[in-house]
């Protein structure tokens, strides 16, 4: 190594993003005798976990009936009896040739080499444009989440939720149960885009749920003091004459997320869409290979999904990766994967499921699978 | 807003009470907090105002993704609010537009609005 350069740490797996894909990701690794980095932006590995303090659905294998939070305990318990090597507060702003992983921890400039990349960088939440967005007291649904889940901030009192997905409706329950008032949720849909049985409880709780409507504007002086919602036509263009202001200080926005691809559009993979998954997303085979030979993506980085899917994608990953490694011969590696796709299947059955079940099967057609 | 002291499934809130600066008042917050969330407790909601059109900007993400919250934290400007986890004592300013660094008793050694 020639004198002043960064020095670089070589690994089995460099694992991007500490949420459940990643930790499932590095302990898969690991299990198979393997030396892998867990690399993450925040204090704390867990990514979304720790804010989820609702019960989740599935079978036991995917924590039925736990909290979010306590599945993210589990994870870092089982990452750390793994031994998984963890860079936390590191942000990487880099992948070149070779598996080659930069980034920046504090104010140190910090390398990486890995045999395999795993990219499990998450998901961001969509913006929605409409005068006054910007005010303070817009945010988004997971900003709120953020705020009184993990730090005991309530951010509003009187709030608009704008969006009926699980995000909007589970958050909107957490508010109440943070003490704050939900004025209204609103969605420009006819239908909930949610599971239902989140949905009963906020209208048990009493908010109206206005369908067919969306925010006119957020008004103010030099923060949220109301919200304009009106009524939109089958096309959802805005019916003249529905206008209706509401007076709340605070709107939330949770209208869907996003893979987070720029690591994965960085390291030259090949993107296909996918709208049931959230957009554009790298293209990639059921082991979880992208277009990029050693390079692996998971959980919402791949698609949009939800925080059990996320975590058998990780370890999907993990265990390719492994194999890659030769960590697991080619029997394990397809013994375990037959294992976890049951269970992906499993959790990508129902309604909402089966849509994602052939998204996801027509990017592994892409892949030419 | 508030802090929430008794949560039905998070519980009592028991974090030892620790003192920041915004513009040079103090406010009360609690360890393990985020100076979002400590200002936000406090009815804090503008963070900075922008640099052409001197709105005001506030939390949006929350999680250290889209920047609309950065400050002049401990004298360093462009910091996340909503990353940067409470100290005793810390100080936090109203950015105003891109910011300055801030030396202790001498501003503007940085000026690059």
């Amino acid at each position: 190594m020639r004198e002043g350069r960064t020095p670089m740490k070589e690994y089995d797996a460099i694992v991007i993003g500490g949420g459940p894909a990643g930790l499932g990701a590095a302990i898969e690794v690991a299990k198979a005798g393997g030396h892998p980095v867990l690399i993450d932006e925040n204090a704390r590995p867990g990514g979304q976990l720790f804010k989820q303090i609702h019960k989740f659905f599935g079978s036991r294998e995917h924590y039925a009936g736990t909290r979010g939070f306590a599945i993210g305990e589990k994870l870092l318990q089982e990452a750390e009896d793994e031994k998984v090597e963890v860079q936390l507060n590191t942000r990487v702003w880099g992948i070149f040739p070779d598996h080659i992983v930069t980034a920046v921890s504090g104010k140190e400039a910090v390398c990486f080499r890995g045999k395999t990349i795993i990219l499990a960088a998450g998901a961001s939440e969509n913006s929605l444009s409409f005068p006054g967005c910007t005010l303070p007291g817009v945010m988004m649904a997971g900003a709120a989440q953020t705020m009184m889940n993990l730090y005991r901030t309530l951010p509003g009192k009187e709030i608009l939720m704008i969006g009926s997905g699980n995000v909007g409706l589970i958050v909107a329950y957490q508010l109440m149960q943070a003490g704050a008032h939900v004025k209204m949720l609103i969605d420009a849909a006819a239908e909930t885009n949610g599971y239902e049985v989140h949905a009963a409880k906020i209208k048990r709780a009493g908010v109206p749920i206005r369908l067919g409507h969306t925010i006119v504007r957020a008004e103010g002086n030099g923060r949220v003091e109301s919200a304009v919602i009106c009524k939109v036509d089958a096309a959802f263009h805005p019916v003249p004459g529905t206008e209706e202001k509401i007076d709340v200080d605070t709107v939330c926005v949770a209208v869907g997320l996003s893979p987070r691809v720029e690591l994965s559009a960085l390291a030259g993979c090949r993107f296909t869409w996918a709208g049931a998954l959230g957009g554009q997303v790298p293209v990639h085979t059921s082991g979880m290979e992208t277009t990029v030979p050693g390079i692996y993506v998971a959980g919402d980085g791949a698609g949009t999904e939800e925080a059990s899917t996320a975590l058998d994608q990780g370890r999907m990953a993990g265990v390719s990766a492994a194999h890659r490694c030769g960590l697991l011969s080619d029997l394990r590696e397809a013994e375990e994967h037959r294992k976890i796709q049951e269970r992906l299947d499993m959790l990508r059955s129902g309604q909402f499921g089966e849509k994602r079940k052939s998204a996801e099967q027509a990017v592994w057609k892409a892949a030419g699978e | 807003m508030q802090y929430v002291s008794d949560h039905p499934i998070l519980g009592k809130g028991e974090a030892k009470e620790l003192t920041i600066f915004f513009d040079g008042k103090p406010v009360k917050g609690y360890e393990g907090q985020t100076v979002a969330a400590i200002l936000m407790e406090n009815g804090v909601r503008t963070f900075r105002y922008t640099a052409k059109r001197r709105e005001p900007r506030g939390l949006y993400c929350g999680i250290g993704q889209c920047t609309d919250c950065i400050m002049i934290i401990d004298g360093v400007p462009n910091t996340k609010a909503c990353m940067t986890f409470a100290k005793e004592g810390m100080r936090t300013e109203t950015q105003h537009g891109n910011g300055k660094t801030v030396d202790a008793g001498r501003e503007n050694a940085d000026e690059r609005v």
